[in-house]
């Protein structure tokens, strides 16, 4: 249990050194400060679900209760999992999210405008300071701004949905230290794809996980949500990174009183890694945790090079690719799939050229959707051998059991595309 | 607990069984009635065909990790599945489990429950018994999480709750 803010003989002992995750609870809470272990109830800033965990779920539970949304200004549904619609099964759990948007006249609903947590982050719904929860696992996303964010089930966003409240046991804080600078050709998902390779997919035991140090400052406001993003896998409760100048920047605000930081000495534990060290990464089939060397499987043919995900396929993801790809071709007989994660990030991708340099390599675009990374629908074929951006390689996610997947970052999946076999993006980058 | 007819199977599975393994993508826009029928396909193919009502699953370290798809959950409440015990769990998981009222008995050693043979008990008072028996050392169930398990979920909670603020 934790120490710090207990009450001793009427006086309230000086708090111990806060951690940012601490200090988001509180004022959620209503609290000057929290204890490790201490078990909280927040008021929650933002709810955040999808046409799968949402509607399909919310709606049956809220009219069998004969409740009310609590606060539909703190509500944002996004349909991403199941849009485009493929079949009858699609087309009727999305009907009855566009459906129940309409009828509760929710005021933010992003239908088939990209995946959630790129979405509702890109129209200024997360701001530092907030807590948040989101009805997915890839929630933490949130936490690159300096908001406590996690995901939850459709129950529990029921409970919230209906009090606008819930519970949390304070975490302790992981720090992981990034110092120096990240080579050409190594981002933000290598430093993950390493993080959960050292230390296992439930490493993070449900604690928060923040992300520090130069090479982590130095990042830019996409590649912190993939740290974030991926904390999941990790199997942090969330990932956190304080808010500065380039959160600011790219939020277009000044910054206020809610930019909380870590205290001093508020880390429960840390580990340092020099970022010059880290070179591309690889995990092998059937866990995000089963790091390789990519030398080890340079004799390793692809079938599919998949740029998509809420992990992978950002503007930064697509930039990243198109550094490989530009004036290439890809190599006969491997099939590129681009599926930009939001119409934003699209969008910048066409203004920059960054997507025709794609096209003209090769790629076949597909929609800004969760797509072939949810597995609900479409997926890859069998026994197919299918390098990708995405969060998880789980056997029998992204197609039958027999489809073998790779994780890597773009630049890797780029490079593994142009040549047909797994290549460090290095030997391609002049 | 001489009676055998008390008594369950007791399913092990190993390490790091994720939720897709539970409820797969493939069947996410069915009912959990449809993935149910594919829980654990992968790694136990008779499990959704032979589990019956009162069984355990005795697991490995981090049952349940990856999505927040509650219906990992659902799917094990709807075969009936009375308990599951592990060294670790996935957090969203665990909350789900409670949500959904499913019991998670966290034991940091389940060397003791590896024979294929063992047959368990979930006790109304919630307590797993063995036969032949065993003792073994599990974690703390914070109350008001054995509260959520008695109530028979989060939602038959909210129901009470509501009806309680209704009347008053």
């Amino acid at each position: 249990m934790g120490q710090g803010s207990e009450v001793l003989g009427g006086q309230t002992r000086m708090s111990l050194p806060q951690s940012l995750a601490q200090k988001l609870i509180a004022r959620a809470a209503g609290l000057e400060s929290v204890a490790v272990g201490d078990i909280v109830t927040c008021q929650v800033d933002l709810a955040m679900f999808h046409d799968s965990s949402g509607p399909r779920r919310l709606k049956p539970l809220l009219e069998e209760l004969g409740a009310k949304i609590w606060d539909k200004s703190k509500v944002v549904l996004v349909m991403d999992h199941y849009v485009p619609e493929r079949d009858e099964a699609a087309r009727k759990i999305v009907k009855i999210a566009r459906d129940w948007a309409r009828e509760q006249n929710l005021p933010h609903v992003y239908d088939s405008q990209g995946i959630c947590h790129v979405v509702v982050p890109q129209r200024g719904h997360i701001q530092p300071g907030m807590f948040c929860v989101g009805g997915d696992s890839h929630s933490p996303t949130g936490g690159a701004f300096g908001a406590y964010m996690f995901g939850i089930g459709s129950t529990e966003m029921l409970g919230v949905v209906v009090t606008g409240k819930i519970w949390l046991r304070v975490p302790q804080t992981i720090a992981m230290n990034w110092s120096g600078h990240l080579s050409a050709g190594v981002c933000a998902k290598d430093m993950m794809l390493a993080l959960i390779a050292r230390f296992g997919m439930n490493g993070a035991n449900y604690q928060a996980v923040e992300f520090n140090g130069s090479a982590v400052k130095a990042l830019s406001m996409q590649e912190r949500m993939t740290l974030c993003n991926m904390s999941a896998e990790l199997g942090a409760q969330t990932g956190l990174i304080a808010a500065d100048s380039t959160t600011r920047q790219w939020l277009k605000s000044s910054g206020s009183s809610s930019d909380f930081s870590s205290d001093p000495d508020s880390f429960n534990t840390e580990h340092h890694f020099d970022a010059n060290e880290l070179s591309p990464q690889l995990a092998a089939p059937h866990s995000p945790a089963h790091g390789v060397p990519i030398a080890e499987h340079t004799a390793t043919r692809i079938d599919v090079a998949y740029i998509g995900a809420c992990t992978g396929a950002k503007l930064d993801d697509l930039r990243f690719a198109a550094q490989v790809l530009h004036g290439k071709k890809i190599a006969s007989g491997v099939q590129l799939l681009v599926a930009p994660a939001s119409l934003q990030d699209l969008a910048g991708a066409k203004t920059e050229g960054i997507l025709q340099s794609l096209l003209d390599a090769g790629a076949t675009l597909l929609p800004s959707a969760c797509g072939a990374c949810a597995g609900y629908g479409s997926s890859f074929a069998d026994s197919q051998t299918v390098i990708s951006t995405t969060a998880r390689n789980f056997k029998g996610r992204m197609g039958p059991a027999s489809t073998q997947v790779y994780l890597a970052s773009s630049y890797t999946v780029a490079a593994s595309a142009l040549r047909g076999y797994i290549t460090d993006p290095r030997e391609v980058m002049a | 607990m001489t009676d055998k007819q008390s008594w369950h199977k007791i399913w092990h599975v190993g390490d790091d069984v994720d939720t897709d393994a539970l409820a797969p993508g493939a069947y996410m826009q069915y009912g959990v009635d449809v993935i149910a029928q594919h829980c654990l396909g992968n790694i136990l193919p008779d499990f959704a065909r032979n589990v019956k009502p009162g069984d355990i699953i005795v697991a490995g370290r981090n049952f349940g990790i990856g999505s927040s798809r509650e219906q990992a959950v659902a799917a094990l409440r709807h075969l009936g599945v009375a308990a599951v015990i592990a060294p670790s769990y996935g957090g969203l998981f665990f909350r789900n489990a409670f949500n959904l009222g499913l019991l998670l008995v966290t034991c940091p050693d389940t060397t003791l429950l590896q024979n294929q043979e063992l047959l368990g008990h979930v006790s109304i008072g919630l307590e797993v018994d063995f036969y032949p028996e065993k003792h073994i050392k599990t974690a703390p169930i914070p109350d008001f999480l054995l509260d959520l398990i008695r109530a028979g979920g989060l939602i038959n909670q909210l129901k009470q709750t509501l009806d309680t603020h209704t009347l008053n």
